[in-house]
Protein backbone atom coordinates (compact mmCIF):
# COMPACT_ATOMS: atom_id res chain seq x y z
CA UNK A 1 0.00 0.00 0.00
CA UNK A 2 2.94 2.55 0.78
CA UNK A 3 6.04 2.58 -1.06
CA UNK A 4 8.65 4.85 -0.31
CA UNK A 5 11.81 4.91 -2.35
CA UNK A 6 15.29 7.00 -1.51
CA UNK A 7 13.25 9.85 0.33
CA UNK A 8 15.34 12.61 0.73
CA UNK A 9 14.38 15.94 2.47
CA UNK A 10 16.80 19.14 3.25
CA UNK A 11 15.81 22.10 4.73
CA UNK A 12 18.42 24.52 3.60
CA UNK A 13 21.82 22.94 4.62
CA UNK A 14 20.40 20.69 6.99
CA UNK A 15 19.42 17.25 5.58
CA UNK A 16 16.90 16.05 7.51
CA UNK A 17 15.83 12.49 5.89
CA UNK A 18 18.82 11.06 3.88
CA UNK A 19 17.84 7.93 1.50
CA UNK A 20 14.72 6.52 3.24
CA UNK A 21 13.23 3.62 1.94
CA UNK A 22 10.29 1.22 2.74
CA UNK A 23 7.20 -0.10 2.01
CA UNK A 24 4.47 -1.45 3.70
CA UNK A 25 1.60 -4.04 3.17
CA UNK A 26 -1.88 -4.61 4.15
CA UNK A 27 -2.50 -6.03 6.99
CA UNK A 28 1.23 -4.90 8.33
CA UNK A 29 1.82 -2.64 11.32
CA UNK A 30 4.91 -0.89 11.08
CA UNK A 31 6.57 0.65 13.96
CA UNK A 32 9.00 3.93 13.20
CA UNK A 33 11.69 4.30 16.11
CA UNK A 34 13.96 6.67 16.41
CA UNK A 35 15.50 9.21 18.59
CA UNK A 36 14.18 12.68 18.58
CA UNK A 37 14.97 14.99 15.61
CA UNK A 38 16.06 11.87 13.84
CA UNK A 39 13.49 12.29 10.60
CA UNK A 40 10.51 10.26 11.18
CA UNK A 41 8.33 12.72 11.76
CA UNK A 42 9.56 14.86 8.59
CA UNK A 43 9.26 11.10 6.51
CA UNK A 44 5.77 11.22 7.40
CA UNK A 45 4.89 14.68 6.58
CA UNK A 46 6.27 13.88 3.23
CA UNK A 47 5.12 10.54 2.87
CA UNK A 48 1.21 12.39 3.74
CA UNK A 49 1.66 14.72 1.51
CA UNK A 50 2.43 18.16 3.79
CA UNK A 51 5.95 18.74 3.12
CA UNK A 52 7.12 18.20 -0.50
CA UNK A 53 10.27 16.39 -1.08
CA UNK A 54 13.76 17.20 -2.60
CA UNK A 55 14.06 13.92 -3.97
CA UNK A 56 12.23 10.80 -4.23
CA UNK A 57 9.54 8.55 -4.75
CA UNK A 58 6.00 7.87 -3.15
CA UNK A 59 3.05 5.66 -3.77
CA UNK A 60 0.53 5.43 -1.98
CA UNK A 61 -2.60 2.81 -2.83
CA UNK A 62 -0.38 2.53 -6.32
CA UNK A 63 -1.27 6.30 -6.78
CA UNK A 64 1.93 8.76 -6.75
CA UNK A 65 1.82 10.95 -3.99
CA UNK A 66 3.74 14.00 -5.87
CA UNK A 67 2.18 13.51 -9.52
CA UNK A 68 -1.21 13.13 -7.62
CA UNK A 69 -1.50 14.37 -4.38
CA UNK A 70 -5.75 14.75 -4.20
CA UNK A 71 -6.01 11.35 -5.11
CA UNK A 72 -3.27 9.63 -3.01
CA UNK A 73 -4.77 11.32 -0.21
CA UNK A 74 -7.68 10.08 -0.85
CA UNK A 75 -7.01 6.66 0.99
CA UNK A 76 -4.51 8.18 3.77
CA UNK A 77 -5.68 8.76 7.32
CA UNK A 78 -3.24 10.71 9.55
CA UNK A 79 -2.99 12.09 13.13
CA UNK A 80 -0.16 14.46 13.05
CA UNK A 81 2.09 15.09 15.88
CA UNK A 82 0.84 16.98 19.05
CA UNK A 83 -2.86 16.64 17.50
CA UNK A 84 -3.77 19.13 16.48
CA UNK A 85 -7.58 20.49 16.18
CA UNK A 86 -10.00 23.71 15.78
CA UNK A 87 -9.81 24.95 19.09
CA UNK A 88 -13.15 26.66 18.44
CA UNK A 89 -15.53 23.69 17.47
CA UNK A 90 -17.18 20.95 18.98
CA UNK A 91 -16.21 17.32 19.15
CA UNK A 92 -18.90 16.86 16.49
CA UNK A 93 -18.49 19.53 14.13
CA UNK A 94 -14.57 19.30 13.82
CA UNK A 95 -15.33 15.36 12.77
CA UNK A 96 -18.24 16.65 10.57
CA UNK A 97 -16.00 18.67 9.09
CA UNK A 98 -13.21 16.27 8.28
CA UNK A 99 -15.66 14.01 6.78
CA UNK A 100 -17.05 16.37 4.44
CA UNK A 101 -13.42 17.35 3.32
CA UNK A 102 -12.87 13.76 2.94
CA UNK A 103 -16.22 13.93 0.41
CA UNK A 104 -18.63 12.42 3.05
CA UNK A 105 -21.67 14.01 2.66
CA UNK A 106 -25.24 13.71 4.49
CA UNK A 107 -26.27 10.38 5.95
CA UNK A 108 -22.83 8.82 5.61
CA UNK A 109 -21.06 11.65 6.74
CA UNK A 110 -23.69 11.22 10.26
CA UNK A 111 -22.40 7.66 9.89
CA UNK A 112 -19.24 8.15 10.06
CA UNK A 113 -19.37 10.51 12.88
CA UNK A 114 -21.30 7.99 14.60
CA UNK A 115 -18.76 5.44 14.50
CA UNK A 116 -15.56 6.76 15.07
CA UNK A 117 -16.97 8.35 18.13
CA UNK A 118 -18.34 5.19 19.51
CA UNK A 119 -14.65 3.56 18.51
CA UNK A 120 -12.67 6.18 20.15
CA UNK A 121 -15.03 6.14 23.02
CA UNK A 122 -16.01 10.09 22.50
CA UNK A 123 -19.84 9.83 22.51
CA UNK A 124 -19.90 11.74 25.76
CA UNK A 125 -18.17 14.40 24.55
CA UNK A 126 -20.10 15.28 21.55
CA UNK A 127 -21.31 18.33 21.47
CA UNK A 128 -18.56 19.56 24.05
CA UNK A 129 -16.20 22.28 23.21
CA UNK A 130 -12.46 21.03 21.90
CA UNK A 131 -11.28 23.72 24.08
CA UNK A 132 -12.20 22.35 27.34
CA UNK A 133 -11.16 18.34 26.38
CA UNK A 134 -8.28 16.57 28.66
CA UNK A 135 -5.19 16.30 26.46
CA UNK A 136 -6.79 12.13 26.39
CA UNK A 137 -9.81 13.17 25.01
CA UNK A 138 -8.34 15.85 22.08
CA UNK A 139 -5.76 13.04 20.82
CA UNK A 140 -8.66 10.41 20.74
CA UNK A 141 -10.76 13.42 18.86
CA UNK A 142 -7.76 13.84 16.14
CA UNK A 143 -7.43 10.17 15.92
CA UNK A 144 -10.66 9.84 15.67
CA UNK A 145 -10.60 12.20 12.30
CA UNK A 146 -7.84 9.75 11.01
CA UNK A 147 -10.06 7.07 11.14
CA UNK A 148 -13.42 8.77 9.75
CA UNK A 149 -13.41 7.67 5.76
CA UNK A 150 -12.31 4.50 7.01
CA UNK A 151 -8.78 4.54 5.20
CA UNK A 152 -6.42 1.84 3.84
CA UNK A 153 -3.77 3.54 4.79
CA UNK A 154 -2.78 5.13 8.66
CA UNK A 155 -0.44 6.92 9.24
CA UNK A 156 0.23 8.09 13.21
CA UNK A 157 2.87 10.42 14.14
CA UNK A 158 2.84 9.18 17.95
CA UNK A 159 -0.53 7.85 18.47
CA UNK A 160 0.29 7.58 21.78
CA UNK A 161 2.04 10.38 23.50
CA UNK A 162 0.59 12.22 26.42
CA UNK A 163 -1.88 9.57 27.56
CA UNK A 164 -2.49 7.78 30.41
CA UNK A 165 -1.67 3.87 30.61
CA UNK A 166 -5.03 2.91 30.19
CA UNK A 167 -5.60 4.85 27.57
CA UNK A 168 -2.19 3.63 26.19
CA UNK A 169 -3.30 0.17 25.92
CA UNK A 170 -6.61 1.29 24.09
CA UNK A 171 -5.26 2.85 21.52
CA UNK A 172 -2.46 -0.09 20.98
CA UNK A 173 -5.21 -2.53 20.70
CA UNK A 174 -6.71 -0.73 18.52
CA UNK A 175 -4.18 -0.03 16.02
CA UNK A 176 -3.74 -3.67 16.42
CA UNK A 177 -7.20 -4.50 15.40
CA UNK A 178 -7.10 -2.30 12.57
CA UNK A 179 -3.95 -3.17 11.48
CA UNK A 180 -5.39 -6.63 10.50
CA UNK A 181 -6.68 -5.06 7.48
CA UNK A 182 -5.03 -1.74 6.57
CA UNK A 183 -1.07 -0.39 6.30
CA UNK A 184 -0.34 1.22 9.36
CA UNK A 185 2.69 3.14 9.91
CA UNK A 186 3.48 4.61 13.26
CA UNK A 187 5.87 6.53 15.35
CA UNK A 188 7.27 6.39 18.72
CA UNK A 189 9.70 6.46 21.04
CA UNK A 190 8.58 3.66 23.54
CA UNK A 191 9.84 0.42 22.49
CA UNK A 192 7.74 -1.64 24.66
CA UNK A 193 4.75 -0.23 22.17
CA UNK A 194 6.81 -2.11 19.32
CA UNK A 195 6.41 -5.00 20.71
CA UNK A 196 2.84 -4.49 21.33
CA UNK A 197 1.68 -3.33 18.13
CA UNK A 198 3.81 -3.99 15.29
CA UNK A 199 4.36 -6.82 12.97
CA UNK A 200 7.86 -4.83 11.89
CA UNK A 201 9.89 -1.89 12.90
CA UNK A 202 12.08 0.54 11.44
CA UNK A 203 15.06 2.28 13.48
CA UNK A 204 15.74 5.48 11.48
CA UNK A 205 18.65 7.67 12.71
CA UNK A 206 19.91 10.81 11.82
CA UNK A 207 17.70 10.69 8.59
CA UNK A 208 18.51 7.29 7.58
CA UNK A 209 17.18 4.01 8.42
CA UNK A 210 19.45 1.90 10.06
CA UNK A 211 17.59 -1.20 11.02
CA UNK A 212 14.45 -2.48 9.47
CA UNK A 213 12.87 -5.94 10.45
CA UNK A 214 10.48 -8.08 12.66
CA UNK A 215 10.78 -7.14 16.52
CA UNK A 216 12.22 -10.67 17.10
CA UNK A 217 14.72 -10.22 14.39
CA UNK A 218 15.79 -6.61 15.40
CA UNK A 219 16.53 -8.02 19.20
CA UNK A 220 19.09 -10.58 17.56
CA UNK A 221 21.16 -7.44 16.66
CA UNK A 222 21.76 -5.84 20.08
CA UNK A 223 24.62 -6.66 22.21
CA UNK A 224 22.43 -9.78 25.64
CA UNK A 225 23.35 -7.59 28.96
CA UNK A 226 24.04 -8.55 32.27
CA UNK A 227 23.69 -6.25 35.07
CA UNK A 228 25.73 -6.75 37.69
CA UNK A 229 26.47 -5.10 41.75
CA UNK A 230 29.11 -6.10 43.62
CA UNK A 231 30.40 -5.41 46.68
CA UNK A 232 34.01 -6.40 48.48
CA UNK A 233 36.41 -4.17 46.30
CA UNK A 234 37.04 -0.67 44.84
CA UNK A 235 34.74 -0.50 42.01
CA UNK A 236 37.70 0.25 39.19
CA UNK A 237 39.79 -3.22 40.24
CA UNK A 238 36.45 -4.86 39.72
CA UNK A 239 35.53 -3.77 36.78
CA UNK A 240 38.76 -4.53 35.61
CA UNK A 241 38.61 -8.08 36.30
CA UNK A 242 35.42 -8.52 34.70
CA UNK A 243 36.73 -6.85 31.56
CA UNK A 244 38.86 -9.85 31.25
CA UNK A 245 36.68 -12.24 30.64
CA UNK A 246 35.79 -13.93 27.42
CA UNK A 247 33.02 -12.20 25.73
CA UNK A 248 32.59 -8.99 27.48
CA UNK A 249 32.23 -6.73 24.76
CA UNK A 250 31.75 -3.49 26.63
CA UNK A 251 31.06 -2.25 30.47
CA UNK A 252 28.81 0.64 30.87
CA UNK A 253 29.81 1.41 34.45
CA UNK A 254 27.47 2.80 36.68
CA UNK A 255 27.33 3.62 40.25
CA UNK A 256 31.28 2.71 41.83
CA UNK A 257 33.16 3.80 44.88
CA UNK A 258 35.86 2.28 47.26
CA UNK A 259 33.96 -1.01 48.12
CA UNK A 260 31.65 -1.44 45.01
CA UNK A 261 30.75 -2.16 41.29
CA UNK A 262 27.74 -1.81 39.80
CA UNK A 263 27.18 -1.58 35.47
CA UNK A 264 26.40 -3.56 32.57
CA UNK A 265 28.28 -5.70 31.22
CA UNK A 266 27.55 -6.29 27.09
CA UNK A 267 27.97 -9.38 25.63
CA UNK A 268 29.42 -10.12 22.87
CA UNK A 269 27.12 -10.95 19.72
CA UNK A 270 27.10 -14.40 19.13
CA UNK A 271 27.65 -15.17 22.87
CA UNK A 272 25.08 -16.23 25.63
CA UNK A 273 24.21 -13.85 28.96
CA UNK A 274 24.06 -16.55 30.57
CA UNK A 275 27.32 -18.16 29.55
CA UNK A 276 28.60 -14.51 31.10
CA UNK A 277 26.79 -14.45 34.18
CA UNK A 278 27.95 -17.52 35.42
CA UNK A 279 32.07 -16.36 34.41
CA UNK A 280 31.07 -13.55 36.57
CA UNK A 281 29.70 -15.84 39.13
CA UNK A 282 32.57 -17.73 39.33
CA UNK A 283 34.94 -14.74 39.58
CA UNK A 284 33.23 -13.31 42.36
CA UNK A 285 33.00 -16.47 44.51
CA UNK A 286 36.66 -17.08 43.74
CA UNK A 287 37.39 -13.10 44.47
CA UNK A 288 35.70 -13.64 47.83
CA UNK A 289 33.35 -10.62 46.20
CA UNK A 290 29.32 -10.39 47.89
CA UNK A 291 27.61 -10.61 44.65
CA UNK A 292 24.65 -8.19 45.25
CA UNK A 293 23.03 -8.21 42.35
CA UNK A 294 23.08 -10.80 38.96
CA UNK A 295 20.64 -10.10 36.27
CA UNK A 296 20.93 -11.39 32.45
CA UNK A 297 18.65 -9.43 30.00
CA UNK A 298 18.33 -11.38 26.24
CA UNK A 299 18.51 -8.50 23.69
CA UNK A 300 16.22 -6.26 24.74
CA UNK A 301 14.94 -3.54 22.18
CA UNK A 302 16.05 -0.65 24.23
CA UNK A 303 19.84 -2.06 23.59
CA UNK A 304 19.14 -2.35 20.23
CA UNK A 305 18.00 1.26 20.22
CA UNK A 306 20.48 2.52 22.02
CA UNK A 307 23.60 0.98 20.44
CA UNK A 308 22.38 1.74 17.16
CA UNK A 309 21.47 5.25 17.49
CA UNK A 310 24.05 7.75 18.11
CA UNK A 311 21.88 10.60 19.92
CA UNK A 312 23.42 13.96 20.47
CA UNK A 313 22.69 13.15 24.04
CA UNK A 314 24.91 9.99 24.02
CA UNK A 315 28.52 11.01 25.32
CA UNK B 1 -14.35 23.58 -11.32
CA UNK B 2 -16.44 20.42 -10.98
CA UNK B 3 -19.07 19.99 -8.10
CA UNK B 4 -16.27 18.48 -5.80
CA UNK B 5 -14.26 21.31 -6.06
CA UNK B 6 -17.46 23.84 -4.99
CA UNK B 7 -18.40 21.44 -1.99
CA UNK B 8 -15.18 21.42 -0.47
CA UNK B 9 -14.54 25.30 -0.94
CA UNK B 10 -18.02 25.00 0.72
CA UNK B 11 -16.82 22.81 3.67
CA UNK B 12 -13.74 25.31 4.54
CA UNK B 13 -16.36 28.48 4.09
CA UNK B 14 -18.75 27.20 6.31
CA UNK B 15 -16.57 25.80 8.83
CA UNK B 16 -14.67 29.14 8.62
CA UNK B 17 -17.53 31.68 8.83
CA UNK B 18 -18.61 29.35 12.08
CA UNK B 19 -15.46 30.75 13.72
CA UNK B 20 -16.34 34.24 12.80
CA UNK B 21 -19.54 33.54 13.87
CA UNK B 22 -18.99 31.90 17.04
CA UNK B 23 -16.65 34.21 18.09
CA UNK B 24 -17.09 38.32 19.22
CA UNK B 25 -15.04 38.64 16.19
CA UNK B 26 -17.69 39.33 14.04
CA UNK B 27 -19.81 41.19 16.38
CA UNK B 28 -16.88 43.99 17.58
CA UNK B 29 -15.94 44.45 13.67
CA UNK B 30 -19.51 44.81 12.67
CA UNK B 31 -20.24 47.23 15.45
CA UNK B 32 -16.91 49.11 15.41
CA UNK B 33 -17.43 49.47 11.35
CA UNK B 34 -20.82 50.64 12.53
CA UNK B 35 -19.89 53.14 15.02
CA UNK B 36 -16.62 54.31 12.88
CA UNK B 37 -18.84 54.60 9.53
CA UNK B 38 -21.68 56.35 10.79
CA UNK B 39 -19.67 58.44 12.94
CA UNK B 40 -17.03 59.68 10.99
CA UNK B 41 -19.73 60.91 8.56
CA UNK B 42 -21.71 62.86 10.96
CA UNK B 43 -18.92 64.60 12.36
CA UNK B 44 -16.16 64.91 10.05
CA UNK B 45 -17.89 64.14 6.82
CA UNK B 46 -20.49 66.85 7.72
CA UNK B 47 -23.73 64.88 6.54
CA UNK B 48 -26.05 67.15 7.66
CA UNK B 49 -24.85 70.11 7.40
CA UNK B 50 -23.22 69.91 3.67
CA UNK B 51 -26.99 69.46 2.74
CA UNK B 52 -25.91 67.52 -0.06
CA UNK B 53 -27.82 64.65 -0.92
CA UNK B 54 -24.51 62.20 -1.50
CA UNK B 55 -22.82 59.83 -0.02
CA UNK B 56 -19.62 60.40 -1.55
CA UNK B 57 -17.74 62.89 0.84
CA UNK B 58 -19.32 62.25 3.75
CA UNK B 59 -19.55 58.33 4.28
CA UNK B 60 -17.46 56.22 1.60
CA UNK B 61 -14.92 58.87 1.47
CA UNK B 62 -13.79 57.65 4.81
CA UNK B 63 -14.25 53.82 4.55
CA UNK B 64 -10.27 52.99 3.35
CA UNK B 65 -9.11 54.55 6.13
CA UNK B 66 -11.46 52.17 8.47
CA UNK B 67 -10.43 49.51 6.40
CA UNK B 68 -7.28 50.09 7.24
CA UNK B 69 -7.59 48.52 10.41
CA UNK B 70 -10.42 46.76 10.42
CA UNK B 71 -9.89 44.33 7.34
CA UNK B 72 -6.50 43.07 8.91
CA UNK B 73 -8.57 42.54 12.31
CA UNK B 74 -11.08 40.12 10.65
CA UNK B 75 -8.09 38.52 8.28
CA UNK B 76 -5.79 38.12 10.46
CA UNK B 77 -6.78 35.20 12.09
CA UNK B 78 -7.21 32.96 8.21
CA UNK B 79 -4.15 31.16 7.69
CA UNK B 80 -1.49 32.73 11.27
CA UNK B 81 -4.21 30.62 13.44
CA UNK B 82 -3.90 27.55 11.47
CA UNK B 83 -0.50 27.41 11.56
CA UNK B 84 0.03 28.44 15.20
CA UNK B 85 -2.59 25.63 16.43
CA UNK B 86 -1.00 23.11 13.58
CA UNK B 87 -4.06 22.55 12.28
CA UNK B 88 -2.98 23.59 8.74
CA UNK B 89 -1.10 20.17 8.59
CA UNK B 90 -5.06 18.18 9.07
CA UNK B 91 -6.26 20.68 6.20
CA UNK B 92 -3.44 20.46 3.56
CA UNK B 93 -2.86 16.24 4.24
CA UNK B 94 -6.78 16.35 3.04
CA UNK B 95 -7.86 15.33 -0.07
CA UNK B 96 -8.08 19.17 -1.57
CA UNK B 97 -6.63 21.33 -3.20
CA UNK B 98 -4.66 23.88 -1.14
CA UNK B 99 -7.31 26.90 -3.23
CA UNK B 100 -9.92 25.56 -2.13
CA UNK B 101 -9.04 26.01 1.49
CA UNK B 102 -7.83 29.79 0.40
CA UNK B 103 -10.73 30.45 -1.85
CA UNK B 104 -13.16 28.84 1.03
CA UNK B 105 -11.28 31.05 3.81
CA UNK B 106 -11.42 34.40 1.70
CA UNK B 107 -14.85 33.98 1.00
CA UNK B 108 -16.02 33.60 4.42
CA UNK B 109 -14.31 36.51 5.54
CA UNK B 110 -15.40 38.41 2.67
CA UNK B 111 -19.00 37.64 4.10
CA UNK B 112 -18.09 38.90 7.32
CA UNK B 113 -17.77 42.53 5.36
CA UNK B 114 -20.57 42.39 3.21
CA UNK B 115 -22.69 41.92 6.66
CA UNK B 116 -21.16 44.71 8.21
CA UNK B 117 -21.79 46.86 4.88
CA UNK B 118 -25.41 45.88 4.19
CA UNK B 119 -25.86 47.04 8.05
CA UNK B 120 -25.09 50.65 7.39
CA UNK B 121 -28.35 50.76 5.46
CA UNK B 122 -29.72 53.17 7.59
CA UNK B 123 -27.71 56.04 6.24
CA UNK B 124 -29.34 54.98 2.69
CA UNK B 125 -32.36 55.78 3.66
CA UNK B 126 -31.84 58.62 5.41
CA UNK B 127 -29.93 60.23 2.68
CA UNK B 128 -33.39 59.43 0.50
CA UNK B 129 -35.61 60.38 3.58
CA UNK B 130 -33.82 63.91 3.20
CA UNK B 131 -33.43 64.39 -0.15
CA UNK B 132 -33.40 62.76 -3.63
CA UNK B 133 -29.88 61.75 -4.62
CA UNK B 134 -28.49 60.21 -7.22
CA UNK B 135 -28.75 56.61 -7.00
CA UNK B 136 -25.66 55.73 -9.40
CA UNK B 137 -22.94 57.19 -6.64
CA UNK B 138 -24.28 54.94 -3.81
CA UNK B 139 -24.48 51.68 -5.97
CA UNK B 140 -20.95 52.44 -7.33
CA UNK B 141 -19.61 53.72 -3.81
CA UNK B 142 -20.47 50.46 -2.06
CA UNK B 143 -19.36 48.41 -4.66
CA UNK B 144 -16.02 50.27 -4.47
CA UNK B 145 -15.81 50.41 -0.62
CA UNK B 146 -16.76 46.04 -0.78
CA UNK B 147 -13.84 46.01 -3.14
CA UNK B 148 -11.76 47.83 -0.94
CA UNK B 149 -12.27 45.43 1.89
CA UNK B 150 -12.01 42.47 -0.36
CA UNK B 151 -8.89 44.53 -1.60
CA UNK B 152 -7.68 45.13 2.14
CA UNK B 153 -8.40 41.57 3.04
CA UNK B 154 -6.83 39.79 0.22
CA UNK B 155 -3.27 41.33 1.51
CA UNK B 156 -4.21 40.30 5.07
CA UNK B 157 -4.28 37.00 3.95
CA UNK B 158 -1.06 36.66 1.94
CA UNK B 159 0.33 38.08 5.33
CA UNK B 160 -1.14 36.01 7.54
CA UNK B 161 0.06 33.03 5.08
CA UNK B 162 3.58 34.19 6.57
CA UNK B 163 3.62 34.31 9.72
CA UNK B 164 2.21 31.92 12.96
CA UNK B 165 1.15 35.23 14.99
CA UNK B 166 -1.70 37.03 14.70
CA UNK B 167 -0.48 39.88 16.03
CA UNK B 168 2.48 40.51 13.95
CA UNK B 169 0.49 39.79 10.77
CA UNK B 170 -2.50 42.81 11.83
CA UNK B 171 0.78 45.43 12.12
CA UNK B 172 2.34 44.42 9.18
CA UNK B 173 -1.18 44.17 7.54
CA UNK B 174 -2.29 47.47 8.17
CA UNK B 175 1.64 48.61 7.00
CA UNK B 176 1.05 47.12 4.27
CA UNK B 177 -2.67 48.46 3.36
CA UNK B 178 -1.33 52.27 4.62
CA UNK B 179 1.46 52.35 2.29
CA UNK B 180 -1.02 50.80 -0.77
CA UNK B 181 -3.42 53.90 0.07
CA UNK B 182 -1.39 56.26 0.74
CA UNK B 183 0.67 56.14 -2.42
CA UNK B 184 -2.33 57.31 -4.41
CA UNK B 185 -3.50 60.05 -1.50
CA UNK B 186 -4.36 63.13 -3.93
CA UNK B 187 -2.39 65.60 -1.60
CA UNK B 188 0.48 63.34 -1.76
CA UNK B 189 1.13 62.78 -5.32
CA UNK B 190 0.74 66.44 -5.64
CA UNK B 191 3.63 66.87 -3.21
CA UNK B 192 5.95 64.38 -4.82
CA UNK B 193 5.01 65.72 -8.75
CA UNK B 194 5.99 69.33 -7.44
CA UNK B 195 8.93 68.21 -5.53
CA UNK B 196 10.66 65.83 -8.00
CA UNK B 197 11.71 67.23 -10.95
CA UNK B 198 9.13 67.00 -14.27
CA UNK B 199 11.10 64.06 -15.69
CA UNK B 200 9.43 61.63 -13.01
CA UNK B 201 5.76 63.08 -12.87
CA UNK B 202 5.16 60.23 -14.78
CA UNK B 203 6.40 57.58 -12.50
CA UNK B 204 5.14 59.34 -9.76
CA UNK B 205 1.73 58.98 -11.62
CA UNK B 206 2.18 55.59 -12.41
CA UNK B 207 2.89 54.33 -9.10
CA UNK B 208 0.18 56.50 -7.97
CA UNK B 209 -2.27 54.46 -9.83
CA UNK B 210 -1.11 51.10 -8.19
CA UNK B 211 -2.51 52.08 -5.34
CA UNK B 212 -5.87 51.67 -4.16
CA UNK B 213 -7.22 54.86 -3.30
CA UNK B 214 -7.14 56.38 -6.97
CA UNK B 215 -9.40 53.80 -8.33
CA UNK B 216 -11.37 53.88 -5.57
CA UNK B 217 -12.24 57.41 -5.50
CA UNK B 218 -13.03 57.33 -9.48
CA UNK B 219 -15.73 54.96 -8.48
CA UNK B 220 -17.30 56.24 -5.42
CA UNK B 221 -17.57 59.41 -7.30
CA UNK B 222 -20.11 57.39 -9.36
CA UNK B 223 -17.79 56.94 -12.18
CA UNK B 224 -18.29 52.96 -12.94
CA UNK B 225 -15.12 52.26 -14.48
CA UNK B 226 -14.29 48.78 -15.37
CA UNK B 227 -11.07 49.05 -15.33
CA UNK B 228 -11.27 49.92 -11.63
CA UNK B 229 -13.19 47.16 -11.18
CA UNK B 230 -10.87 44.78 -12.72
CA UNK B 231 -8.18 46.39 -10.69
CA UNK B 232 -9.24 45.70 -7.45
CA UNK B 233 -10.03 42.12 -8.79
CA UNK B 234 -6.22 41.56 -9.61
CA UNK B 235 -5.58 42.80 -6.56
CA UNK B 236 -7.39 40.06 -5.10
CA UNK B 237 -6.48 37.83 -7.04
CA UNK B 238 -2.94 38.27 -6.54
CA UNK B 239 -3.47 38.33 -2.68
CA UNK B 240 -4.76 35.26 -2.85
CA UNK B 241 -1.94 33.70 -5.21
CA UNK B 242 0.97 35.08 -2.72
CA UNK B 243 -1.09 33.43 0.15
CA UNK B 244 -0.78 30.25 -2.04
CA UNK B 245 2.66 30.44 -2.72
CA UNK B 246 3.77 31.38 0.74
CA UNK B 247 2.02 28.23 2.47
CA UNK B 248 3.66 25.87 -0.51
CA UNK B 249 6.89 27.50 0.22
CA UNK B 250 6.14 26.72 4.16
CA UNK B 251 5.81 23.13 2.97
CA UNK B 252 8.13 23.19 0.26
Amino acid sequence: MIQVENLRKEFGTKTAVDGVSFSVQKGEVLGFLGPNGAGKSTTMRMVTGYFRPTSGQIRVGGVDMLENPEEAKRSIGYLPENAPLYSDMTVGSFLGFCAELRGLRGAARDKAIDRVLETCFLESVRNQSVDTLSKGYKHRTCFAQSIIHDPDVLILDEPTDGLDPNQKHEVRNLIKRMGENKAIVFSTHILEEVEAACSRAIIIDRGKVVADGTPAELKQRGNAVVRVVIKGAAGGSIRAEIEKINGVHQIEPGLSSDEQFSGRVLVTKGRKSADIAREIFGLASGQKWQLEELHQDEGKLDEIFRSITRSDTAV
Amino acid sequence: MNSKDIQSIWSVFKREFLAYFNSPVLYVIVVIFLLASQGFAFLFGRFLESDNASLTQSFFFWHPWIYIVLAPAVGMRLWSEEQRLGTIELLMTMPISPWHAIIGKFKAAALVWLIALLLTFPIVLTVFYLGSPDRGPILTGYIASYLYALGCLSVTSAVSAFTRSQVVCFIVSVAVCILLTLIGYPGIIDWFVKSLPASLEGGVRFVGYLSFMDHFYEMSKGVFVFRDVLYFLSVIAAGLMLTGLALRSKRA
